[in-house]
């Protein structure tokens, strides 16, 4: 199998039914003389899972006869604009919201003092009778929802 | 009676060889708590230092900007498992969280910039240089503003101070995009996707317990007024601050005053709260947070947050 393949099939710790190339922190895969070179970007600053990518990565390549190295690439930053359709469907198939289209802003960052609203559906049962928790979930890229409709939780990736 | 004890060189009897599994991967000891192949959070980005900007003084600028998200993040982290409910409790650790990332990039990015300024460990230690800085430096090496020092008080007492900090944090950060150093304008554009949600986070409790119970109005109040002298010293521009800022690497807090007074009002006024009219919390000798001086709630945060590291800095044990 080819370095990119094994790359590309490697899933993400926290969120295994996203490879990271479905997440869109897989950002090149390019074969050297002397080995193979991984770069990924993070999803947040501070995304614990980073140190576990890295080795994974470094594990499933060895294992495919790859010696190979990861770097980090910090520009442009990550966007869940990058998480692909295979992923969204992965996440919905496991019972997470997708992440709708990302703000893009021209002028300064706005302040919102209400809840944003988003258009999204109970992964369970397709009501749009949502609301919002919390914006903040068990993982930074995650926010709380709960669905009145069947009274399930459930959880939405953020839009950044 | 006998017990079936694993023998350790049966192949099939360990419950560690998952962990040894990989051994064979070149220095990887990644399995281990306490590995000596930490993963550089810059690793293959070009730090480079652009020209015409001084290593030094952009060095002390990041360790500004690192040292005000290594405080607050920990402070933030005390509330792990206090705060008033399960989601502000996930909230706190998450903004928490994003800070730390961002100052363990700023403090690399120091480092990187002037090797100068992390401390000297044994000959030998593991320990990564922004873990240096973070936990080998004494307080009067800490750039950072007091208003991210002071203790944590109630919930309120949070709520206004990470409105104030995120605040400023943001309007900086917006402009600290355009930096002509690379990595700090990629360190600035993700951190401004972070620092928005939480500003959001700050502004909407701010508003909920303004517009709440007497009791949540009042200590909203008292949190506004005990740390609304610490707020201009984020609008101040130190010297350091004002030369990377003309090299065009940095931004001069001063510039992004009226950016921030602007979202500071729009709250304020939704709220129905007034502005609190209390003057500066002054400098020693004209000496603030961001030449290292600080409050004894520091040193007190730091012996706790160091004391591991400092006990074993060639991490063994």
């Amino acid at each position: 199998m080819r370095a990119r393949e094994v790359a590309a099939s490697v899933t993400d710790p926290e969120m295994p039914m996203l490879t990271l190339e479905d997440l869109g922190v897989l950002r090149g895969v390019r074969e050297e003389a002397d080995g193979v070179v991984v770069t990924i970007t993070p999803t947040y600053s501070g995304c614990p899972a980073m140190a576990t990518m890295r080795d994974d990565l470094v594990h499933r390549l060895a294992d495919a006869g790859y010696a190979a190295t990861v770097e980090v690439s910090l520009s442009p930053a990550w966007s869940s604009d990058w998480i692909t359709d295979r992923g969204r469907q992965a996440l919905r198939d496991h019972g997470l919201s997708a992440p709708g289209p990302a703000p893009h802003r021209a002028g300064p960052v706005p302040l919102t003092l209400l809840p944003v609203r988003r258009d999204l559906t109970c992964p369970r049962c397709a009501s749009a009778a949502v609301e919002l928790t919390s914006e903040f979930g068990a993982t930074a890229c995650k926010a709380l929802y709960r669905c009145t409709a069947c009274a399930e939780p459930f959880e939405h990736v953020k839009e950044i | 009676m006998s017990h079936l004890t694993p023998d350790p060189n049966e192949s099939a009897g360990s419950a560690y060889d998952g962990l040894l599994e990989h051994h064979e991967v070149a220095g990887d000891s990644s399995q281990w708590a306490f590995g000596t192949d930490f993963e550089d959070p810059l690793a293959g980005v070009d730090t480079t230092v652009p020209a015409d900007v001084d290593p030094a003084a952009l060095a002390v600028y990041c360790l500004m900007l690192g040292d005000d998200a290594l405080v607050m993040s920990h402070r933030l982290s005390e509330w792990c498992s206090r705060a008033p409910d399960l989601e502000e409790d996930i909230a706190l650790a998450n903004t928490a969280l994003d800070l730390l990332g961002q100052a363990r990039l700023l403090l690399a990015r120091a480092a990187a910039a002037d090797p100068g300024v992390v401390p000297a460990l044994p000959e030998g230690s593991p320990v990564p240089a922004e873990d240096a800085l973070a936990f080998f430096r004494e307080a009067g090496d800490f750039r950072n503003v007091r208003l991210a020092e002071v203790p944590n008080g109630d919930f309120a007492h949070t709520v206004v101070r990470l409105l104030l900090f995120s605040s400023v944090r943001l309007a900086l950060f917006e402009q600290l995009a355009s930096s002509s150093d690379p990595v700090l304008s990629a360190i600035a554009v993700k951190g401004v996707k972070e620092l928005a949600y939480h500003r959001d986070y700050a502004g909407r409790w701010f508003l909920t317990l303004a517009q709440g119970t007497d009791e949540s109005r009042h200590r909203l109040e008292e949190a506004l007024r005990d740390l609304w002298p610490l707020y201009p010293e984020l609008l101040t521009t130190h010297p350091v601050e004002q030369v990377v800022s003309e090299a065009g690497v940095g931004v001069a807090p001063d510039s992004v005053a009226s950016a921030v007074e602007v979202v500071l009002e729009q709250v304020l006024a939704v709220s129905e709260v007034d502005r609190p009219q209390g003057q500066p919390l002054a400098g020693v000798r004209g000496r603030t947070g961001r030449d290292g001086l600080h409050s004894e709630a520091l040193s007190r945060m730091l012996a706790e947050m160091q004391v591991v590291a400092r006990a074993h800095p060639t991490g063994r044990w």
